[in-house]
C-alpha cells in the first residue's frame, strides 16, 4: 500500500470519527427532545407531582433547582472572586500562590460523590444543619468553587498590565484599582464563569443525595431549613425507582428535558458572552 | 478621612487574604472529616453493633475472625476443628431460635427470664455459638463465655472479596470487588474513549477547517455540559436495552454498559486536551517534516502525536480521573452487583455507585457508615494521585519545551 492510499484511509477515518461524536451528541439530544416535547405544558411546568409521581408536574423540583442555584452561588461567587484577586492582584509568584493553585485544582477534581459524602458529615450531622437546602447549597458551592477561582483568574489575567500601572500612577491606591479599573474590566468574563457555574449546579445529583433532596415533597420550601426536590434528583427517581416506572417514563423524558434545556441555554449564554466581550475588548 | 481609607484598604486586603486560602481550607476539612469517619471502621468489632457471640465456656476457642464468623453462620463451617483445637460439629445459634423452644410465657412478661432460659441452652451444649443482644446477654451463668471479636482489619477491608454490608451476624466489608469493578470499567471505558478520541483530536486539530472546527467546538463543549443524570437515563432507556437486545444478554446491565457511557463523557476532556497539546507543535517541526518529502499523515503519527505524546497521557490520566468518579451514570446503567468481575457482560459495582446506592440507608456512624466513608477515603487518594500525575507530566512536558 503506497503512503498516498493509506493517508486517505487514515484521514476518513478521522473524518468519520468526528461526524460520529457530532452524530452521538444529536443522538443524545434528539433523543431526549423527541420524547420530552410532548410532555412540557404549561401544567407539566407549574404543578406538582401526583400519583406517585406518575403524573402531575414537577414545579416543586424546578423550584428546589433553583433555590440550591442561588444558594451555593451566594455563598461561592463572592468568595471564589475574592480568592482570584488574592492570587492574580496581591500574592505575586511565591510558593503560596502555587500552593493555592494546586490546592484549587485537586478540590476541583475530586469527584462529586466525595463532596456528598463531605457535605453530610460536616454540614448535616457535625454542624446540624440536617437535610436541608442550606447543608446543599454549601455542598455545591464548595464544588463550583474551583471553577469560579478559575474562570475570574483567567479574566483577570487577560487585562493588560499597564492598565493597573496607569492607574496606581495616577495616584490610585491598590483596592481603588482593583475596583474601579480591573473589575469592570474583567466583569462580562466573571459573569461567564458564573453563568457556568449556575449550568453545572443545576445538573449535579451525586452532592444534593444525602445533603438536601427529597423523594417526594409536594409543598415548597419556606425556609433555608427545609428539604427540597430537585430537577437532577427527581430524574434520577422517577428513572430508577418510581412506583410504576413504565407509566412514569414521560415524566422523566419531561424532566430530562427541562434539565437539559436549563444547563445547555446556561453554556450557550457563556460561550455567546465570552465571545461578544471577547471581540469587544480586542477592538478597543 | 485618609486614616478611614488606610483601615478600610488593610481590613480588604485581610478579607481578600483569607478568601484565598478557602480552597485549602476546604481540602485539610475533606480530608479531616473523610478519614475521621472512615479510619473508625477499624475500630469496630466485627459483629452487629450491640450484639455479641457466645460459646460454651469449656469451649477453648479464643477468637473467630470475621469471615469465619460468617461462614459458620451460613453453614459452610461446620466443625470447630477448622477454627480451633476443638472437636465436635457447630452449632449456631441464633435469638429467634429459643422462643420455638421454649412456651412463650415461661420468658416472664418483660423477657427479664430469657438470658437465663438462654444460658441454660447454652449450658446444654458445648459445640453452640449463639448470636445473642448484649442486653439478653446470660451474664452470670457460668458455663457461658462471651467469645471476644477481632475488630475488623485492613486486609479484610482491601483483600475481601464479599461486599455484604448489612449481613448478620457478621457484616462483610470486602472493598476488593468494588475497587476492581472501578478500575476495571473506567479502564475499559478509557480504551473505548482513546482511540475515538485521538481521532477526533486530529481531525481537529490538523484536518478540519475553521468552519468545521468552529462548528466541532461547541458540539464537544455541549456534550461536556450535559448532567450525568441525563447521561444515566440515556444509557438506561437506550443503552441498556440495545446492548441486551444485540448481543443476546439475560439483562442489559452490564460493565460494558457502563464503559460504553463514561467512554462517551471522558471524550470532551480527552479531546480538548489532546487537541491543545497538538495545536501547540511549533510550526517549523511540521514544515520541516513536509519539506522532508514526507505526508501530512507521515507528519502526524511521527512528528506531531510524538510531540504531543506528553499531553496525550495528562488528557488519558485527567479522562481516568473523570471515569473513576462518575457516580450517577454509572449507578444507573451498571446493574450494582457487588461481585468480583469475570467479564465485561455482567452487572457489575464501583465504588462512587456503592456509596450513592447505599448512604442513605447506613445508620449515621455505625460500620457501615463508616465503611462508606473509608471507600470515599480511597476514591479520593485515587483523584489525588491522578491530579498529581497529570500536573506531573505536564510539568515534564513544559521542561521538554525549554
Amino acid at each position: 500500500m503506497n503512503k498516498k492510499t493509506k493517508q486517505k484511509i487514515a484521514f476518513s477515518i478521522f473524518r468519520l470519527l468526528g461526524l460520529l461524536i457530532i452524530g452521538i451528541l444529536f443522538w443524545i439530544l434528539g433523543f431526549i427532545i423527541y420524547n420530552g416535547i410532548g410532555v412540557i405544558s404549561w401544567e407539566f411546568l407549574t404543578a406538582a407531582p401526583t400519583e406517585g409521581m406518575t403524573s402531575g408536574g414537577i414545579f416543586p423540583a424546578i423550584v428546589g433547582t433553583l433555590c440550591l442555584v442561588a444558594g451555593s452561588v451566594i455563598f461561592a461567587f463572592p468568595v471564589g472572586v475574592m480568592s482570584a484577586i488574592y492570587m492574580n492582584e496581591y500574592a505575586g509568584n511565591g510558593w503560596i500562590v502555587r500552593f493555592i493553585r494546586i490546592m484549587t485544582n485537586n478540590l476541583g477534581s475530586i469527584p462529586s460523590i466525595v463532596f456528598g459524602l463531605f457535605g453530610m458529615a460536616l454540614f448535616v450531622n457535625t454542624l446540624g444543619f440536617g437535610d436541608s437546602i442550606l447543608a446543599g447549597s454549601c455542598t455545591l458551592g464548595l464544588l463550583v468553587l474551583p471553577l469560579i477561582i478559575r474562570t475570574t483568574e483567567e479574566a483577570l489575567k487577560a487585562i493588560p498590565n499597564s492598565y493597573r500601572t496607569g492607574s496606581l500612577a495616577l495616584g490610585a491606591s491598590k483596592i481603588q484599582t482593583i475596583r474601579k479599573v480591573v473589575l469592570p474590566m474583567a466583569f462580562p468574563n466573571i459573569i461567564t464563569g458564573l453563568i457556568l457555574s449556575i449550568g453545572r449546579v443545576s445538573g449535579e445529583t451525586a452532592p444534593i443525595l444525602f445533603t438536601v433532596a427529597a423523594y417526594f415533597l409536594p409543598k415548597l420550601p419556606t425556609s433555608i431549613f427545609d428539604q427540597v426536590m430537585a430537577l437532577p434528583y427527581h430524574l434520577y427517581v422517577i428513572a430508577t425507582s418510581g412506583t410504576d416506572i413504565e407509566a412514569s417514563r414521560p415524566i422523566a423524558y419531561g424532566t430530562a428535558l427541562v434539565l437539559i434545556t436549563i444547563v445547555l441555554l446556561m453554556n450557550l449564554l457563556a460561550t455567546t458572552l465570552r465571545r461578544y466581550f471577547g471581540r469587544k475588548v480586542k477592538t478597543n | 478621612m485618609k486614616q478611614f481609607r488606610q483601615i478600610a484598604e488593610r481590613m480588604a486586603k485581610v478579607m481578600l487574604t483569607l478568601s484565598g486560602g478557602v480552597t485549602s481550607l476546604a481540602i485539610l476539612l475533606i480530608i479531616i472529616f473523610l478519614f475521621k469517619e472512615g479510619l473508625g471502621l477499624f475500630n469496630s468489632a466485627a459483629v452487629e453493633n450491640g450484639y455479641a457471640l457466645c460459646i460454651h465456656s469449656s469451649n477453648p476457642t479464643q477468637q473467630l475472625s470475621p469471615w469465619q464468623i460468617k461462614r459458620i453462620f451460613d453453614w459452610e463451617i461446620t466443625d470447630w476443628s477448622e477454627v480451633s483445637e476443638k472437636k465436635g460439629e457447630i452449632t449456631p445459634f441464633r435469638l429467634d431460635e429459643i422462643f420455638a423452644m421454649y412456651p412463650e410465657d415461661e420468658f416472664g412478661e418483660d423477657y427479664e427470664l430469657l438470658p437465663q432460659k438462654l444460658g441454660e441452652t447454652i449450658a446444654q451444649n458445648p459445640n453452640i455459638i449463639a448470636f445473642l443482644p448484649e442486653q439478653y446477654l446470660p451474664n452470670g451463668n457460668q458455663s457461658v463465655k462471651v467469645l471476644p471479636v477481632e475488630n475488623i482489619n485492613i486486609a479484610d477491608f482491601f483483600g475481601g472479596k464479599e461486599w455484604l454490608p448489612t449481613a448478620t451476624p457478621s457484616p462483610q466489608f470486602g472493598a476488593l470487588p468494588l475497587i476492581m469493578g472501578t478500575l476495571w470499567v473506567s479502564f475499559f471505558a478509557i480504551l473505548i474513549a482513546l482511540p475515538f478520541g485521538l481521532g477526533v483530536a486530529i481531525y481537529m486539530s490538523e484536518l478540519a477547517g475553521t468552519r468545521t472546527r468552529k462548528f466541532l467546538k461547541p458540539t464537544i463543549e455541549l456534550l461536556a455540559g450535559i448532567p450525568s443524570v441525563v447521561y444515566g437515563f440515556f444509557g438506561l432507556v437506550v443503552l441498556v436495552p440495545l446492548i441486551q437486545r444485540t448481543l443476546n444478554l439475560p439483562v442489559g446491565e452490564t460493565a460494558f454498559a457502563g464503559s460504553l457511557i463514561l467512554a462517551i463523557m471522558a471524550l470532551p476532556t480527552i479531546i480538548t486536551i489532546a487537541e491543545d497539546a497538538m495545536r501547540s507543535t511549533p510550526r517549523a517541526m511540521r514544515e520541516a517534516s513536509l519539506a522532508l518529502g514526507a505526508t501530512p499523515w507521515q507528519t502526524i503519527y511521527k512528528v506531531i502525536v510524538p510531540h504531543a505524546s506528553s499531553g496525550i497521557m495528562a488528557a488519558v490520566v485527567l479522562g481516568i480521573g473523570r471515569a473513576i468518579g462518575e457516580t450517577m451514570a454509572v449507578l444507573m446503567v451498571t446493574g450494582n452487583a457487588a461481585v468480583m468481575l469475570t467479564s465485561l457482560f455482567q452487572s457489575v459495582r464501583t465504588i462512587p455507585a456503592t456509596i450513592a446506592a447505599e448512604l442513605g440507608e447506613a445508620p449515621a456512624g455505625g460500620a457501615h457508615y463508616q465503611s462508606l466513608f473509608l471507600l470515599g477515603c480511597i476514591l479520593f487518594v485515587i483523584t489525588m494521585i491522578i491530579s498529581a500525575s497529570a500536573e506531573f507530566i505536564a510539568k515534564k512536558d513544559h521542561n521538554k519545551g525549554i
